[in-house]
């Protein structure tokens, strides 16, 4: 038997992690659910999991966010249960993607509206001999 | 299609790319093959001797074993690619979460497959996001759709 892991990321207003997991639960028995602070992690046959899935992005498609996970939940070489307190292993990169996930939302909405973003100039670095110029003028320098 | 994501462990991409049809290449898949795999005597990665052969078709024997054991999770990934979308330089492959080296050499390597290759920033506001998640769609919808299965 194949089984996958997914790891289901709720940043939606009108979607919580507890109603993913029930949803998950009404769906099909046969799979593992561990609600979490961040959404839910699913683990199950690749194509049950897989075909659930469809399902759970249908709740908010701009708040729901699904990748898969290599460890199962309760793992103990990654349950901070096991390991005594501290952040998950995975934690920052979590964090670091949760903190662009409302701009996603944002992006994917004006995708399904057809809107077609302008590429703005970008800010160019800092040329040397002005940086130089900003040093000598400054009062450190004198 | 396979598309490798690069950072391989990317929320965001990993979700945009299944969102657009294809298969996401990602390093969650390798290390959960490893993990689930039964029998072995090495938890929690399973890392066996055969493991570091896979990292010598990268990197010779004198450069640090991080690379080649980096290389050796890389390898069913580089081999599998068929287009990447890559995030130019994130903040979070650099320093203790990452290898600079394996980066280097991951990026010069999807360079050298001339598969298709989108290179593009991570957004740092609501604009450029939607200019980053147009270009992935529209570079998605130019490849061929993964086969769906019967």
């Amino acid at each position: 038997m194949d089984t996958i892991n997914k790891m289901i990321v709720v940043k939606s207003h009108k979607v919580l992690p507890s109603d993913v997991a029930i949803k998950l639960y009404e769906s099909k028995p046969d799979i593992f659910v561990k609600e979490t602070c961040y959404g839910v992690l699913v683990t199950g046959e690749r194509d049950v999991v897989e075909n659930i899935i469809l399902d759970i992005r249908k709740l908010d498609p701009y708040g729901i966010f699904i990748k898969e996970r290599g460890f199962s939940p309760g793992e103990p070489f990654r349950c901070r249960s096991f390991r005594h307190g501290g952040s998950k292993p995975g934690f920052h990169n979590l964090q670091n993607d949760d903190a662009m996930l409302t701009y996603i939302a944002s992006g994917l909405k004006a995708l399904d509206k057809g809107e077609i973003p302008v590429e703005t100039n970008k800010k160019k670095k800092l040329d040397i001999d002005k940086f130089v110029e900003i040093i000598k003028g400054s009062e450190v320098a004198k | 299609m396979k598309v490798f994501i690069y950072p391989t462990n990317s929320l965001i991409l990993s979700d945009l790319v299944e969102r657009f049809g294809h298969k996401p290449l990602a390093m969650m898949q390798v290390i959960g093959k490893k993990v689930r795999t039964q029998g072995l005597d090495s938890p929690p990665l399973n890392v066996t001797p055969e493991d570091p052969k896979f990292g010598l078709k990268y990197a010779a024997v004198e450069v640090p074993s991080g690379v080649r054991g980096r290389m050796a999770l890389f390898d069913p990934l580089l081999t599998q690619a068929e287009a990447a979308v890559v995030v130019v330089d994130p903040v979070l492959s650099f320093g203790c979460q990452g290898c600079a080296r394996t980066n280097e050499l991951v990026n010069f390597l999807l360079r050298g497959k001339k598969i298709p290759l989108l290179r593009l920033d991570y957004p740092k506001d609501e604009e450029e996001a939607k200019l980053f998640v147009y270009k992935i769609s529209e570079f998605l919808k130019s490849l061929k759709p993964e086969e769906v299965k019967k």
